[in-house]
């Protein structure tokens, strides 16, 4: 198939960008998006041209790099799909396809496509984690038994890729889902309990801080994540934000 | 550069024991005054950045993407193992030992192995406290699942993200320790040179992907864990940025590097589609716990599949080969992934391949679906189910084992492996060989370590599955932190090393060149066109059979290659900005080198053993024909200026506890 490819192009954090139109054709419809993008770096490449820079690295929907904005959704039209992990399959002979970074103000642009996600790490690090030594010198694995629906939901909540899909589809640029998703993980396993108050205080301080916006409940994150993380995350994580400030 | 194993004296059991209680530690108080350079944060990076900053060390750990968590060991699917015996089937230290010594064909140093199996069991104790959901069963305690080339179920996994469950559990141990100012982290910086002073690692020089800045970064010591080389062969399973250039700038320091050649081609991979495939998609080895793998036993059928003219499912059992199951009557399905790969090669070889490619085998799922639907039914108390229930509850229950994978299949091919058995191929997945290191992981530069599959220890010549993630999480949780202590007990008043010595210096020079060398270049082809055509000779010629003749001419190729790549590489864009093109540039670059003394090991080794099979030595039966007379030893080869001229070191392995014999899957 024949495309148009309308890009974002922007050099650097301080340029302003703009639109720029490229021409591919006989894109097959086997191939992935990533590698039509390949293609036209290629093209690029040969007739003297900046390549479009992007984010990538797995190629398989599961560490999170890719992250463009395609025909104005996150991660384009399929479902539960991450950019990387879009076919040609889902676009037609002749289409038009519009794509651009991932936008939102804590998430500034560093080139072209690519954006900077470092305001995630620091909601990690106020308190994404459990206070355990990594001596091994711990109880066995086995001596907390726990029930199989809470782990399987702790996995569904720890499937979270870190991609920031929800922040750029929603309209005030939240990253509750992503903040819920790690909160839950903890908070529904023993092992978690212990800190999970504070860890909902402190990471909501910093997400906070970073300057994401406030939740509406509009759901547009719930069906542009990749990996159907669920709104009722950011349910358990508002019930532990208030129970944490209830104590104060 | 010293070149001994360390091994520690007595008996295999006590070894790790005793040398814990013998060597040199360093007090609290002086591991504050101590740097420790980490590179990469896979498992192996990450585990042992969070540990030695615990310990107290002050730790700089960098990677090239934009976050930890991102690292290669994300996408591990299947599983990890772990001498836990939590099932009752007789496993043991000894047992996980004497299998992966085995599967290893006889090729790795039993200290090592014996010590990994020793420290596995703790990695799950380790990573449930940090809050990794493992898959459980309904009374709440951990499930297992079993793995190829072992009789117990000692896996452990989450779903089939297992990779990622126990990195965002490495880094969320990392986390802790950044918001403690323990560790500063690099994120999206590129390790492009190892900087030695008086002959001890001292330092590296990293670029800064976003700014270009070169950066000079010093330490009492430096620790390797930037993953395996499997992108040599361009397509492999590997992210498109796994790279050798920190493990090959090492070993052109003077760090030896070690049986090249042993790579594992793995047999369950999506075959590729066309020209422009850019990287191969594994479906883990998990799904050899129920799927089947066949072809069809008549010429007539496989051509008719091709042309489109009939389906697999139309294909009567009879008229079926199951040629795993007919070959390994003991391991069926099960068997070790380079007997599974060479026996998918050999039936496609022979004209059985089932897609357009003729590259390809299915992977059958309908006798575990029907298997598990009447199980189900059962259970339901619903003894009369009809044929379609039992199907529906069956394709349940694989769905709630395999679902992302199924769903993963499913997007890249367009199938529904629900109703229609997969596709698989075979393709490069890991890389057994690597940065030499002794008992200690330590490489033959005094202090500088190397973790994880950037080194070669434990796996020989072939690894099994589920056990590459418990070696990166044992080296550095469990190994890399204590072994460190003694080489470090030493430098305890060294005081902080200056960035501005003239090693330093110099090493920034030659970086700062060859960059500049890529983007003044203006030559007629982009990086990945050598890339590709690399590829394709390394996998032509240096794949999953290989002889004299292929891999003298494989070394020929490549040194030309590499010649007109220096001559008419193409990089655009400049130095001081994001410019992915030339981190290419310079993976490849290490990437021809690499593969040109791949190519002379695999011709040295005269012998087949796991990964590497030499045409030349097989069976009758087309089994590998191992040589213990004069191949019981680690190639362990030492950097001269050309890896045509490199020195062949040899560290002779002896086994005291395990009997060499022939490999039997049957
Ligand atoms: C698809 C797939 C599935 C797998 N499934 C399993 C499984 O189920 N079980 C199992 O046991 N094994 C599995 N493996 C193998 C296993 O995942 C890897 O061997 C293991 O994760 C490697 O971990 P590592 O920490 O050594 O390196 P990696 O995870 O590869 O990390 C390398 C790190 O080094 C950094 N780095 C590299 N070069 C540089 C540089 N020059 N400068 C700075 N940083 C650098 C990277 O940024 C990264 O942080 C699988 C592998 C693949 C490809
Ligand atoms: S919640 Fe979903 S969209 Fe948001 S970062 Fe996680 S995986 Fe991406
Ligand atoms: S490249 Fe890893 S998720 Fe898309």
């Amino acid at each position: 198939m024949n495309l148009t490819l309308k890009i974002w192009r922007q050099k650097g954090p301080k340029d302003k960008g703009k639109i720029v139109d490229y021409k591919v054709n006989d894109i097959s419809e086997h191939m992935s998006f990533l590698e039509m993008m390949d293609v036209l770096n290629e093209q690029l490449i040969n007739s003297g041209e900046d390549p479009v820079a992007f984010d990538h690295d797995c190629r398989e929907g599961i560490c999170g790099s890719c992250s463009m904005f395609i025909n104005g959704r996150a991660h384009g039209p399929a479902e539960g799909t991450t950019t990387c992990q879009l076919h040609m399959r889902s676009f037609s002979d002749g289409d038009t396809i519009y794509i651009e970074p991932f936008r939102a103000n804590a998430f500034p642009v560093i080139k072209d496509l690519v954006v900077d996600r470092s305001a995630f790490e620091r909601i990690q690090q106020a308190g994404g984690y459990i206070s355990v030594n990594t001596s091994g010198n711990t109880q066995d694995a086995n001596a907390i038994p726990i029930p199989k629906e809470d782990a399987d939901m702790a996995m569904d909540a720890a499937t979270c890729i870190g991609c920031g899909a929800c922040v750029a589809t929603c309209k005030n640029a939240s990253a509750m889902l992503f903040v819920g998703a790690k909160i839950s993980q903890y908070a529904l396993l023993p092992q978690g309990r212990v800190e999970a108050e504070k860890r909902a205080k402190n990471m909501v301080a910093q997400m906070d801080a970073e300057g994401f916006g406030n939740c509406t409940n509009t759901g547009a994150c719930e069906v542009e994540c990749p990996k159907g993380i669920s709104l009722s995350n950011i349910a358990r994580m508002n019930r532990e934000f208030l129970t944490a400030n209830l104590k104060k | 550069m010293s070149f001994e194993s360390k091994t520690p004296e007595g008996p295999l059991k006590d070894q790790w024991t005793n040398h814990k209680n013998n060597i040199n530690l360093v007090n609290p108080a002086n591991k504050r005054n101590i740097d420790v350079i980490v590179v990469g944060t896979g498992l192996a990076g990450g585990s042992a950045s969070a540990t030695l900053a615990e310990l107290g060390y002050n730790v700089k750990s960098f990677c090239y993407q934009d976050s930890p968590r991102r690292a290669h060991s994300i996408a591990a699917q299947g599983g990890i193992n772990a001498a836990k015996n939590y099932q009752g089937d007789g496993d043991s230290t000894y047992r996980l030992f004497y299998d992966t010594i085995k599967g290893g064909d006889y090729r790795s140093r039993e200290s090592n192995v014996y010590r990994l199996a020793e420290v596995s069991a703790n990695i799950i104790d380790q990573c449930v406290a940090q809050g990794v959901p493992f898959a459980r069963e309904y009374g709440g305690l951990l499930d297992n699942r079993s793995f190829g080339g072992v009789l117990v179920s000692r896996t452990f996994y989450a779903k089939g993200q297992t990779g990622q469950q126990l990195l965002l559990g490495a880094y969320s141990a990392m986390n802790r320790q950044i918001a403690r100012g323990k560790i500063e982290m690099f994120n999206r910086h590129e390790m492009l040179d190892v900087v030695l002073v008086d002959g001890k690692a001292r330092g590296i020089i990293a670029r800064n992907l976003v700014t270009g800045e070169i950066e000079k970064h010093s330490a009492h010591a430096v620790v390797i864990a930037s993953g395996g080389y499997g992108n040599v062969y361009f397509l492999s399973t590997n992210a498109m940025g796994s790279n050798a250039t920190a493990a090959w700038k090492t070993h052109k320091r003077g760090a030896y590097f070690a049986n090249p050649c042993f790579t594992q081609i793995h047999p369950t991979c999506i075959p590729r589609s066309g020209e422009y495939q850019s990287k191969l998609t594994l479906m883990s080895e998990s799904l050899r716990n129920d799927g089947r793998i066949w072809v069809p036993k008549k010429k007539e059928d496989v051509a008719a599949i091709r042309a489109g003219k009939l389906k697999p499912t139309q294909i009567s059992e009879e008229d079926r080969d199951y040629y795993l199951e007919r070959r390994y009557p003991a391991f069926g399905n099960l068997v070790p992934r380079d007997v599974a790969s060479r026996a998918a090669k050999e039936r496609c070889d022979a004209g059985y391949g089932v897609n357009a490619t003729g590259e390809a085998v299915y992977l059958d799922f309908s006798s575990a679906i029907e298997r598990y639907g009447k199980e189900q039914a059962q259970i339901n108390g619903e003894p009369n189910a009809s044929k379609e229930r039992v199907l529906e509850l069956g394709k349940k229950v694989v769905e709630a084992k395999y679902g992302n994978l199924f769903e993963m299949y499913e997007k890249i091919v367009d199938q529904n492996p629900y109703e229609t058995p997969m596709m698989i191929y075979p393709a490069v997945h890991y890389t057994m060989g690597g940065i030499w290191v002794d008992y200690n992981l330590m490489t033959s530069i005094p202090g500088c370590y190397a973790i994880g599959e950037a080194n070669f220890s434990d796996h020989g010549a072939n690894r099994l599955g589920a056990s590459a993630l418990m070696q990166g999480l044992a080296d550095g949780y469990f190994v890399l932190p204590y072994t460190i202590g003694d080489y470090l007990s030493n430098d305890i008043r060294t005081g902080k090393i200056s960035t501005d010595l003239p090693e330093f210096e110099a090493a920034e020079k030659e970086v700062r060149e060859r960059l500049e060398f890529f983007v003044n270049n203006k030559g007629t082809h982009s990086v990945d066109y050598y890339h590709k055509k690399l590829g394709k000779i390394m996998w032509d010629k240096c794949g999953m059979a290989r002889n004299a003749e292929g891999l003298k001419e494989a070394m020929q190729e490549i040194k030309e290659l590499r010649e007109d790549f220096w001559k008419n590489v193409s990089v655009p864009g400049s130095m001081d900005e994001l410019n992915p093109e030339l981190e290419k540039a310079g993976r490849v670059a290490d990437f021809l080198e690499l593969g040109e003394l791949f190519a002379r090991d695999a011709l040295e080794r005269e012998e087949s053993c796991g990964g590497h099979f030499r045409e030349e030595y097989q069976t009758e039966e087309g089994e590998a024909l191992r040589d213990d007379q004069k191949y019981t030893y680690v190639a362990a080869w030492e950097y001269t200026g050309n890896p045509m001229e490199s020195i062949l070191h040899k560290e002779n392995l002896e086994f005291k506890e395990v009997e060499l014999k022939t490999r039997s899957y049957k």
